[in-house]
């Protein structure tokens, strides 16, 4: 992906803005409006999308992890370290959005139910491991901790979910116990979303990785 | 059975050295009797039922304390230059993981011995022979991660800082499950309510033992 | 009984080690030579299983590196200007923990034996806190030796000796078996530290540039290429 020339980063570009044009026109003029909630619900087609990209683009950095630890090749590092940084923005956009529909749900701005807590949770050991990296000057040893520290904490993702989830039950699920809260309609529009936010985690994934790449080769210009 | 000598001579040694320094374990025991002080303190102003917040209390003492002594514990090897030495060992490297964790375990357990009593004092709780096993496991699962991630804060800068960064998001699941049982045991809940949260605990010991095991070597080369 | 093909070492982008072929055999005693940031205490600490080589062969004594790890660990007695000791244990203890950590047979009698060639049998019950410096470079060589190692590897063994305990580190080294042992040894002090040498090689810039055996040893010309790539070495920054 980091080899992909501008036309290829352009044309992911342009289908990425497309799809998001499309899914803010869905979002706000075709869904159909929320019986109790209002428009204030529409905060859900921005939520739940970054949540599952955020968990995505982290699951991503994991794997790049074990990968690196395999192989030790840089450009698996190069790319957990970019999914991790581009995961920890959607995983605080899903926070903030998450937090305006606990607003408009319950009336609290935060409350400690699973996805909620996981996902700070979450956000807390993304946010270490790019501290974690900032703090290490050995380069090769640096790589291998950070990529060790990476695969620790989603192994702890499930375990944390399940805790938290034993812990406090008020967060609607969703698409859990059969059938969802959503009418047919919604449904679309979310997935719709979903698909758009996933081909923008893409398309910046790509331009980062570009970036990552173009650091490493100057530094090994330099020490040439 | 030498593999389980070696082990037993990094844990003899690491009780050798405090033994002769003494600084490791005072500075656990009163930093986990201040944080209970201080919770005691606080909540008394503002909680009618103490034993309500106990769990917590306790926990969070064990924690902090325990994160004291996994600091100390790599960081001692690695001022006196003794890492390399350790590493020169014809030792495999998970085998300095166990040293280093069962040393760990058994520093923080000796705290716990003073600091347990403690709280069961001020808080004026009751005992129950469930609760060793609950400590036990809560113990084993906050040491099996907390060894590792220290082995890998000996090389980063601000390392003292860096630990509980690192290492709370992580075991945040133990705390949880330790606090819940704790505090279900106490209150005299029946087994079947709380016995989630020890499966809990179980899978993570479990979990975080095999995989810090097994990453331990990445983190401790070169 | 040491042979080291292509091995290279990198740290991120940067190289310390440049593809470097060493052969050193049984009892030679062999100095690496070069300026500092050449890669010698990488090329050493490799062979002591300190840092893992990036690519590359290395065996002694017909044990590969990457094959049977702790068995080349076995062959190998490091030490380093660093003691390697714990300075809340006694000197007696000390030798026992590594005794204990490489499985050495009869320990008691092992530790006894090296305490006395080392000179070290009046202070082994005090903690290695109060030993000199030299005292500890003592120490260090009996925990270097302690499980009987065909190949010895030095980094800078004389750092920080004056010239009575260099004096005193070579009289030692000799008498713990030197002279019987694979040697390899570095510094970056060309005069010093070649007294018991008998091959040299000069490793700049993570690559051996110059090689000079016994027959025509020559001190002058070992001195001469040296500076060359000192001097070399601080154009290129």
């Amino acid at each position: 992906m980091e080899r992909w020339t501008r036309t290829h980063r352009n044309l992911l570009w342009a289908v990425s803005a497309v799809t998001i044009g499309i899914a803010l026109f869905l979002v706000f003029l075709v869904a159909p409006r929320e019986a109790t909630m209002g428009d204030m619900q529409r905060v859900f087609y921005f939520h739940v999308p970054a949540a599952w990209v955020g968990y995505l683009a982290l699951f991503v950095s994991f794997v790049a992890s074990l990968l690196y630890l395999r192989r030790r090749e840089s450009r698996w590092d190069r790319l957990a370290l970019s999914s991790a940084e581009i995961g920890l923005v959607f995983i605080t956009e899903g926070i903030i959005t998450g937090s305006f529909w606990a607003k408009a749900t319950w009336g609290v701005w935060w409350t400690w139910e699973p996805r909620l807590t996981t996902s700070a949770v979450l956000w807390a050991i993304y946010a270490s491991y790019l501290t974690l990296r900032r703090a290490m000057e050995e380069q090769g040893r640096r790589e291998r901790v950070a990529a060790v520290y990476s695969v620790l904490g989603f192994v702890a993702v499930p375990i944390n979910f399940m805790a938290i989830r034993w812990w406090r039950t008020v967060h609607p699920l969703v698409f859990e116990g059969g059938g969802s809260n959503l009418t047919p309609a919604m449904l679309r529009v979310l997935i719709f979303c979903i698909v758009s936010f996933t081909l923008f985690y893409l398309a910046v994934l790509s331009l980062r990785l570009g970036i990552a790449w173009a650091e490493e080769q100057v530094e090994q210009l330099r020490y040439e | 059975m030498s593999l389980a000598r070696q082990v037993w001579t990094l844990v003899l040694k690491d009780l050798s050295l405090e033994k002769r320094s003494r600084e490791m374990l005072s500075s656990m025991f009163i930093f986990a009797l201040l944080v209970v002080l201080v919770f005691s303190f606080s909540f008394d102003l503002r909680v009618e039922v103490m034993s309500g917040v106990a769990p917590g209390v306790l926990w969070v003492a064990i924690a902090f304390a325990g994160m004291l002594g996994l600091a100390r514990s790599f960081v001692l090897e690695r001022d006196q230059g003794c890492l390399d030495g350790l590493l020169l060992c014809p030792v495999d490297r998970s085998l300095l993981y166990l040293g280093k964790l069962v040393s760990n375990l058994l520093f923080i357990s000796l705290t716990e011995l003073v600091v347990v009593p403690l709280c069961f004092a001020l808080f004026n709780l009751t005992f129950h022979w469930l609760l060793l096993p609950i400590v036990l496991l809560g113990t084993i699962g906050f040491s099996a991660v907390g060894t590792i991630v220290s082995a890998m804060t000996v090389h980063a800068r601000a390392r003292e800082v860096m630990l509980p960064i690192l290492l709370f998001p992580l075991v945040l699941p133990v705390l949880i499950a330790a606090v819940k049982l704790t505090g279900g045991v106490l209150d005299g809940q029946p087994w079947r309510e709380i016995q989630n949260w020890m499966q809990l605990l179980v899978g993570f010991d479990v979990i975080f033992l095999v995989v810090s095991y097994l990453a331990f070597e990445y983190v401790i080369e070169e | 009984m040491i042979r080291v093909r292509g091995l290279v070492k990198r740290f991120g982008p940067r190289f310390a080690l440049r593809g470097v072929d060493l052969d050193v055999g049984e009892g030679e005693c062999v100095a690496l030579v070069g300026p500092n940031g050449a890669g010698k205490t990488t090329l050493l600490r490799i062979l002591a299983t300190l840092s893992q080589p990036t690519s590359g062969s290395v065996q002694v004594d017909g044990v590969d590196l990457f094959q049977e790890t702790n068995a080349f660990r076995r062959r190998v007695g490091f030490l380093s200007h660093q003691p390697l000791l714990y300075e809340d244990l006694t000197g007696e203890e000390n030798l026992r923990f590594y005794g204990r950590m490489y499985q050495v047979t009869d320990l008691e009698s092992r530790v006894t034996v090296m305490l006395d060639r080392v000179g070290l049998m009046q202070s082994r019950h005090d903690l290695v806190r109060t030993y000199s410096r030299g005292m500890k470079q003592r120490l260090s060589i009996g925990r270097a030796l302690l499980h009987d190692p065909p190949v010895l590897l030095l980094d800078e063994p004389y750092t920080g000796l004056d010239r009575q305990a260099a004096r005193m580190l070579d009289q030692i080294l000799q008498k713990v078996g030197f002279d019987s042992r694979t040697v390899l040894l570095t510094t970056h002090n060309v005069e010093r530290g070649l007294g018991l040498v008998q091959r040299a090689a000069l490793l700049a810039r993570g690559q051996i540039v110059f090689e000079m055996d016994g027959s025509h040893w020559d001190p002058g010309k070992l001195q001469e290429a040296y500076d060359r790539q000192a001097v070399a070495a601080g154009a290129a920054r």
